[in-house]
């Protein structure tokens, strides 16, 4: 497949997705398209569903309505091994990476090689590879993990994502304990991520973070898709106001329409309603 | 926003690698400074313990004192050794003591009421010990009931199932015609023998260190110089061939404490080099990741506790098999704490993670050198229990501020 057809067509599609935790609905109807070679931010306000949608994804929360579609053949994701098995990586907030063990073996753990007695220079070889292919500064990948910086803790709960090789990768919150320094050296991260062909959903409270890498910005509010902004045209002020609910541009949940993302396609911004999706009602969240 | 991209990781050298002598020991003494004291506070201690006994009873170290103590730390080294394993995933086996009680009776049972061979008795007490271990692992991993709770109800439980089995008497005498009791009290390497074992092991590091350097050049890694792996061997060989010098003053090298050494060689090598090891380090650090790494978590909690339990059953059969008899004082008193303060002051974290087969070495070397001292000078066990419980006490400070100490240089 040529490649500016690779990224035309979704890796991944969400289609009406609904979740509900006894009263709260954490999702309503909620359709997301992914492709490959993007950066996408979630953002809003906290209990938006930000993290709920992610976690869906992610194998962790089976939803309660709707379809995922996954490269055109629908799946469905009942736990987080089948979410790996995917190509869908996940680097949750809390990275967990186990502070005792060294770089290497945190990159590998659950994945080691070897039969019999552990194969330890090839993992090392492997992790000088995946870090340098990251530009990762870390100074020796026999450190324990407890003796990095936050940023390269980060970067190493990352490179521990694209072990398998995955198609999608999901951040949450990855600059949320970080310094400057650190904050740009994940952004960087990010961007070679998307320049590699990966797809990378963001999480984010931070709109400058989300402003410098995002290529597409989501706007959850309470569980619903309340704006979508294309990376020419953010504005921080209507991200703002479409998180907190002043503005909503998300009346029909207007499809993606591929074209526009062609570099010459019409640059235009995603507020016109499409109304291609068989539940383009953002209403139906009663059901 | 700085995008330059400068310092990629190969650039950089990489100080915790040894590649060459000078290089180990700036590391070393790099390492000290922020902490990462290892073993060598227990080394130190071992060394003034030495001294002050020594200097207090010029008996301390005669080579006839230092074979007795071989023979008395090993039984206890090998229940520590199975704490180590249980310390080494967060959790912790109170009831090592009754269990090797258990274990002791069940051979004399089997082995003497029951005229059963030595050698199905021992195997009855060992999978009695590693049946107890599951159990706990199962109620740990099912209910999640803590481990200190388990193990507690454990010590008491299996402390009962020891005194019935024993019976009214109390005790079950093995004799010494007993191969097991022989084994424990008179078997001893002919001279060439502990050298030709001293040789092998220092072989074994030769060769192992040389492979390795050899996999890493391979794989296009910084490798040690060849002299590291070298000098090694030679200090080990020099070391161990002075160790049996000294012994075959005295009666020499015992067949038990050699057992205890391979045994710590084989976990060594199974927490090192293996998925098993690689998953007890990865669950006592951080059993939510190693979970969510797809590490199987159940199943390394519960052979951790099956090897303690296990080991802990060898250990009171050794111990039965030196004192010529089972009885209902066997893994009682002490032995519960001074297993688990030996693998702690061995250098094995009780917070879970950190540490190693060796720290039972180290640990039971220290215990049994007091325990020796303290009854060199006839001192009752009230002192030994008091001194035994400060240097308990002194470990655990030091490990505390050890880890204050990495905590502040950032690598906690």
């Amino acid at each position: 497949m040529a490649a500016t057809d690779d990224r035309l067509e979704p890796v991944v599609s969400m289609r009406a997705i609904s979740k509900s935790f006894g009263h709260v609905q954490a999702l309503r109807n909620v359709d997301l398209d992914l492709y490959r070679g993007e950066v996408v931010a979630l953002v809003g306000d906290n209990g938006a569903g930000k993290s709920t949608l992610v976690k869906v994804l992610a194998g962790v929360h089976a939803p309660d309505a709707g379809t995922i579609t996954f490269r055109g053949r629908i799946v469905s994701i009942p736990s987080p091994a089948a979410s790996r098995e995917l190509g869908i990586a996940t680097v949750f907030q809390d990275l967990a990476l186990c502070d005792n063990l060294d770089v290497v073996a945190n990159l590998f753990l659950g994945h080691e090689l070897g039969r019999g007695s552990l194969d330890e220079e090839t993992m090392e070889q492997r992790s000088w590879e995946l870090l340098r292919r990251l530009s990762a500064r870390i100074p020796s990948v026999r450190m324990p993990v407890a003796t990095l910086s936050g940023g390269q803790r980060q970067t190493v709960a990352i490179a521990r994502s694209l072990i398998g090789d995955p198609t999608v990768v999901i951040l949450d919150e990855p600059t949320a304990a970080l310094g400057v320094a650190q904050t740009a050296e994940v952004l960087n991260l990010i961007e070679l991520l998307r320049d590699q062909g990966h797809c990378v959903v963001l999480i984010s409270h931070n709109m400058a973070d989300v402003q410098a890498v995002a290529d597409r910005v989501i706007v959850l509010r309470l569980g619903r898709v309340n704006g979508r902004f294309r990376a020419p045209e953010l504005s921080y002020e209507d991200i703002i106001a479409s998180i907190t609910g002043v503005l909503n541009l998300e009346e029909g949940t207007p499809e993606d329409d591929p074209r526009e993302r062609l570099p010459d396609g019409p640059a235009r911004p995603l507020r016109s309603p499409g109304g291609s999706t068989p539940a383009g009602d953002a209403e139906g969240g009663a059901r | 926003m700085s995008r330059e991209r400068r310092g990629t990781a190969r650039d950089l050298p990489d100080p915790s690698a040894g590649y060459t002598l000078r290089d180990m020991v700036s590391g070393f003494g790099g390492r000290l400074r922020d902490g990462e004291l290892g073993s060598l506070p227990v080394v130190v201690g071992l060394v003034v313990i030495a001294v002050l006994f020594q200097a207090l009873n010029p008996r301390f170290l005669a080579p006839g004192n230092l074979v007795n103590l071989t023979l008395q730390a090993a039984p206890l080294g090998v229940i520590a050794l199975g704490v180590v394993v249980v310390l080494l995933v967060a959790q912790i086996d109170l009831s090592v003591g009754s269990v090797s009680g258990l274990a002791s009776a069940v051979v004399g049972v089997a082995a003497m009421r029951l005229q059963w061979p030595l050698l199905v008795g021992i195997a009855a007490a060992i999978a009695a010990g590693a049946a107890i271990g599951a159990f706990y692992g199962f109620l740990l991993t099912r209910f999640g009931v803590p481990s200190f709770l388990i193990t507690l109800a454990g010590l008491l439980g299996f402390l009962g199932v020891q005194l019935v089995l024993l019976g009214p008497s109390g005790s079950i005498n093995i004799p010494f015609s007993n191969p097991l009791v022989q084994f424990a009290n008179t078997w001893f390497l002919p001279p060439w023998a502990a050298y030709v074992i001293a040789g092998v092991a220092a072989m074994g590091v030769l060769g192992a260190g040389l492979a390795r350097r050899r996999r890493r050049l391979r794989a296009q890694l910084p490798a040690e110089h060849p002299s590291v792996s070298i000098v090694k061997a030679v200090l080990l060989l020099g070391v161990l061939c002075l160790a049996v010098w000294y012994l075959s003053l005295d009666r020499g090298t015992a067949v038990m404490p050699v057992l205890f050494l391979l045994l710590v060689v084989a976990i060594s090598y199974l927490l090192r080099r293996t998925r098993w090891g690689r998953s007890v380090f990865a669950v006592g650090g951080n059993p939510d990741a190693a979970r969510r790494a797809g590490l199987p978590v159940t199943r390394t909690l519960v052979t951790a506790f099956m090897i303690c339990s296990a080991f802990a059953a060898l250990g009171g059969v050794l111990q039965a098999a030196r004192l010529g008899s089972a009885t209902t004082l066997t893994g009682s008193a002490d032995t519960n704490l001074n297993a688990i303060a030996a693998a702690i002051i061995g250098g094995t974290s009780l917070f879970g993670g950190r540490g190693g087969a060796w720290s039972a070495v180290l640990g039971v070397l220290v215990i049994s050198a007091i325990s020796s001292g303290l009854t060199l000078l006839n001192l009752d066990s009230s002192v030994r229990y008091m001194v035994t419980g400060a240097v308990l006490l002194l470990a655990v400070i030091v490990d505390s501020l050890s880890r204050r100490s990495r905590a502040s240089r950032g690598r906690a």
